[in-house]
């Protein structure tokens, strides 16, 4: 059970002020998630030769540098790192399967978190002010930001079950909820090469929609299906390269609330979050009904 | 007219100076500012009160609301006078899940739309909502009226017992043991004085009545596929 | 010659003779089969665990002179106003309408006479109860039934309830036989109707929005309430955890055993776990959290005598709860009316079609003719007896492990006789140094 929010912004003129404007968003929901904290923040895209990936590590010391020489000399490559917090952000012409099977049997210790062109994705354990400071998501800039804080139901609170989980390149998935039959779910996207790194059921259902994408199905196409096969409760936010999708099941009963403006658009999962942004009070404000499926920017 | 500031006071400050005034106070008229959507704003008032709160609130507004006149300006989150005994509450704007839920009496009036399970499992509270409620809405509802000028979402009235549903617009589906019910002149009148008590313009007579078909009241095997 | 030697009719184990009934009965009826009281089947259960006593190493207190403290205090989290009582054995939620008023009158005579608490049921707070029990818990569940903000700042403490035992997962029931005129009005149903009843709460779902709700109970009573939170024997490590997180006071713990007025048969076999499976892995999340003794456990389902009041304890319960237990001294079930168990095709011991309201005891019943059978100050006395027998059976146990106060019962007095025993219980096999499964809780 958790909390979700989300912000995209229609005025590029707030770029800067992202990080700020999503911080009181993301603080707001700490009652519902005390246990850990996640964001995915969509800024510097690269090239479209290159890959962004987000790394994270156990061991605060961790030798990122070293890292990014090896796998130059490797795939004969050229990559760049910036520590953040105990993550990385990787940028690096080496082709993506690549990379990840490079890191898989080099680097075990070391966890891929999200991959793409603009997508960075941070999360932790702890409150979710210490998990904004510790990624220095103050003073951030970017298009758009999707966060989660979390309290977990039946999985253990550990920085792997942490959300967002990444589902593809560029898109990730958060949740509030409580699947009812992602382990049966998970053994089947097992069998279909799928690997997962925790019990939780967010990891399945983003596992799924990855699989899904993996197969040929459009973003849409994938929470189509989702609704049918996840069962349980669940509001789902899916970051993608241009905004994000909103998606909740029939029964409807955890809540979730929509705003826009001129400036923005947001998604949370209660309202005090929005309160806090410029020209709430006046937005439009509406419920994402039960089983429609809700985009913006082109996805 | 009292002012109480939501930022400077919190919710805890709202209710513990609403909760304590006494029933023949002469500090009846309150304003409440900057809820900036938190929750439990106004809940367990028991003195005959005029509050209004200039903005969006969260969850349980006016829960468990006994005698006082409670209006919002903005929208509401989920529960909206959750459990009412007597009283107004009033939303000028929408109102999220379960609005009414278990209320015992008093009026709830919502200007826009109901969310999901409006009127869930009332228990004599009055509700009009001028626009339209969503799925499951009176599930269960016990006794009471729920009015509905707009439309209703599926599964309305889903195990009804004695509750009074009224709906102007379209009803997507009927729940268990809930059906189409005759207007009759005590309807017709009931319904009437509902609207105006909202400040509704609709002419009963545009309404269709709902309510339970009362097959499911003792068991039996052959309506089991409704359980 | 001699004939061909027959052999003896063999029955199932799988199709036994109570099988074979019940699909006839279901064949019959087209309906389930519905019953009052928790789990009849035998359990892995308190009884397979002993505490070892005193030694060479390990000294007893005497009785009497050496005293051995019974008080616990329960909500001192976030409540203004916690509960102390003398005795850490609570009376546990049973409706009126399920329960006579006799019942419920007598119920909180014998607790206030112990210095314990009663607790209301799904159906609101009676006057009675209020006006005869000392202490009383007032039930938030998914009906709320009778719920209103009078009798919410009236009661001594606030248990929300999200499942039981007997039927985790399941709302409650009451069928037309008990919906009297004062059940029906304070239930706000048509009387002689069939209730069904809502298995969620209907204004929120999930720990997150449980913590709002907590929240507004609060509110509304000036943060003076302990609140408690009560679950079935689902997922007791996650639960409890859940509970901490959402804000509550006390998490009451109920196990398969536990009692219920009435519910299909299927539910209360086959879902929800023992209480000795419950106990240790609600403890273990309460002390991950840090809040072991601070956020107090209760727990209940099948508690019947002193013995299993020590052994919740030593495993680290804050208290116990009894339901089904209070209900056999006040006179439920007693040999005295076995005429009449014989004529409602059943026998004292086994009678538990509460649902029908028919009950000779005059408990489980609405009907005034019945009622009367229960003198409520009689009652009270039993009630109050039989507590008492259990705190000292908890005391003599607890003094003779060596201990001045019941809570300093631990885990590493006790012993297991079997297997699956030791497991649950996380206490070692008698005669070994083996606990199984000791990795994961």
């Amino acid at each position: 059970m958790c909390g979700i929010v989300g912000l995209y912004l229609k005025n590029p003129k707030l770029k800067s002020k992202l990080g700020k404007m999503f911080k009181p968003m993301l603080i707001e929901m700490t009652n519902r998630g005390p246990d850990s904290a996640g964001v995915a923040i969509y800024r510097n895209p690269t090239k479209k030769s290159e890959t962004k990936f987000s790394l994270a590590h156990d061991d605060a010391n961790f030798n990122w540098k070293g890292l990014v020489a090896g796998l130059n000399k490797a795939l004969k490559c050229k990559s760049t790192s910036s520590k953040i917090g105990n993550h990385c952000i990787l940028v690096t012409s080496g082709k993506e399967a690549a990379v990840v099977k490079w890191l898989k049997v080099n680097h075990a210790g070391v966890r891929v978190v999200g991959s793409g062109h603009s997508i960075e994705i941070f999360k932790e354990t702890g409150l979710p002010a210490n998990v904004y400071d510790k990624f220095d998501l103050d003073n951030a800039q970017g298009t758009h930001i999707i966060g989660h804080t979390r309290m977990a139901t039946e999985s253990a609170v550990t920085t792997a079950g942490s959300h967002p989980f990444a589902t593809g390149a560029d898109l990730c998935l958060v949740h509030n909820g409580s699947l009812s039959n992602h382990n049966r779910l998970r053994e089947n996207l097992r069998k279909e090469g799928m690997e997962f790194q925790t019990e939780n059921d967010t990891e399945v259902a983003a596992a799924y929609m990855t699989h899904k994408l993996r197969t040929g199905s459009t973003l849409k196409e994938a929470l189509e299906s989702g609704l049918k096969d996840l069962d349980g409760f669940f509001t789902f936010l899916v970051g993608t390269a241009d905004g994000f999708a909103v998606v909740r099941d029939p029964i409807a009963c955890k809540h979730a609330v929509m705003a826009e403006t001129e400036d923005w658009v947001a998604m949370a999962t209660e309202y005090r979050a929005i309160a806090h942004l410029p020209g709430a009070e006046n937005a439009k404000i509406w419920e994402p009904e039960p089983s429609k499926i809700y985009t913006w920017g082109h996805a | 007219m009292n002012e109480l500031d939501q930022s400077a006071v919190g919710v805890r400050g709202i209710n513990s100076t609403l909760q304590t005034l006494p029933a023949n106070t002469n500090e009846k008229h309150w304003v409440v500012k900057n809820p900036k959507g938190q929750h439990n704003i106004a809940v367990g008032l028991s003195a005959p009160l005029q509050v209004e709160i200039n903005g969006h609130v969260g969850f349980y507004c006016g829960g468990m609301n006994q005698h006082s006149e409670i209006t919002i300006h903005g929208h509401a989150g989920v529960g909206t006078a959750e459990n009412m005994m007597s009283g107004l509450v009033w939303v000028k704007g929408n109102s999220s899940e379960s609005a009414g839920a278990t209320g015992n009496g008093g009026l709830l009036v919502i200007d826009g739309d109901a969310s999901s399970r409006c009127g869930i499992s009332m228990k004599g509270i009055d509700i009009v909502v001028g626009g339209s409620v969503g799925h499951m809405s009176a599930f269960m509802g016990q006794r009471g009226n729920l009015v509905v000028c707009g439309d209703a979402g599926d599964a309305l009235g889903d195990s009804i017992y004695e509750a009074r549903l009224y709906v102007k617009g379209k009803v997507a589906s009927l729940g268990a043991d809930c059906i189409e019910k005759e207007m009759r002149t005590e309807h017709i009148a009931d319904l009437e004085r509902l609207l105006k008590a909202a400040g509704r313009k609709e002419k009963p007579s545009d309404f269709k009545r709902y309510g339970s078909a009362r097959k499911l009241y003792n068991f039996s095997v052959d309506h089991a596929d409704s359980y | 010659m001699e004939s061909t030697p027959r052999t003896p009719p063999r029955k199932s184990a799988t199709f036994d003779d109570a099988t074979l009934a019940e699909i006839r009965r279901a064949a019959s009826t087209g309906i389930y089969d519905i019953r009052g009281a928790g789990a009849k089947r035998k359990l892995p259960h308190f009884d397979d665990l002993l505490f070892l006593g005193a030694s060479i190493s390990r000294y007893p207190l005497e009785g009497y002179r050496e005293k051995c403290g019974t008080d616990v205090v329960l909500g001192t989290r976030f409540a203004k106003k916690p509960i102390e009582l003398k005795i850490p054995i609570t009376i546990a939620g049973m409706s009126f309408g399920s329960l006579s008023a006799n019942a419920k009158e007598a119920l909180g005579r014998g607790a206030s006479a112990a210095g314990t608490s009663t607790t209301t049921g799904d159906g609101g707070m009676t006057p009675e109860e209020r006006g005869q029990s000392k202490y009383l818990v007032y039930q938030y569940l998914p009906s709320r039934y009778g719920m209103n903000p009078d009798d919410l700042r009236k009661a001594d403490a606030i248990e929300v309830v999200i499942g039981q035992g007997a039927k985790p997962g399941g709302g409650g029931m009451l069928l037309g036989q008990k919906i009297s005129d004062r059940v029906a009005a304070m239930r706000c149903l048509p009387k002689g109707i069939d209730q069904r009843s809502a298995c969620r709460h209907p204004d929120w779902t999930g720990p997150d929005d449980l913590e709002i709700k907590i929240a507004e109970l609060r509110e509304i009573t000036n943060w003076e309430k302990p609140i408690y939170v009560k679950i079935g024997g689902a997922r007791p490590y996650y639960d409890v955890a859940l509970a901490v997180k959402a804000g509550a006071d006390v998490v009451v713990v109920d196990g398969m055993q536990g009692g219920t007025a009435a519910t299909q048969e299927v539910f209360i076999e086959h879902v929800g776990q023992p209480t000795l499976a419950c106990i240790r892995p609600a403890v273990r999340a309460l002390q991950e959290l840090n809040m072991h003794r601070k956020v107090q456990l209760i727990v209940s389902g099948g508690i019947r005598n002193g013995a299993d009041v020590a052994k919740a304890l030593a495993l680290g319960a804050d208290a116990v709860a009894i339901g089904t237990a209070a209900l056999v001294a006040l006179g439920d079930n007693d040999p005295h009316y076995e005429a009449e168990y014989n004529a409602l095709g059943t026998t004292s011991g086994a009678y538990d079609d509460w649902h029908e309201g028919r009950d000779p005891a005059g408990i489980t019943t609405q009907d005034p003719e019945l009622s009367k059978r229960l003198d409520p100050v009689k009652a009270g006395r039993r009630l109050y007896n039989y507590l008492k027998v259990l705190t000292l059976e908890a005391q003599t146990i607890a003094r003779a492990n060596g201990k001045s106060h019941v809570h300093n019962l631990e885990p590493e007095d006790l012993c297991a006789l079997t297997i699956e025993a030791a497991a649950m219980a996380q206490v070692p096999l008698a005669g070994t140094d083996w606990i199984p499964g000791k990795v994961r809780f």
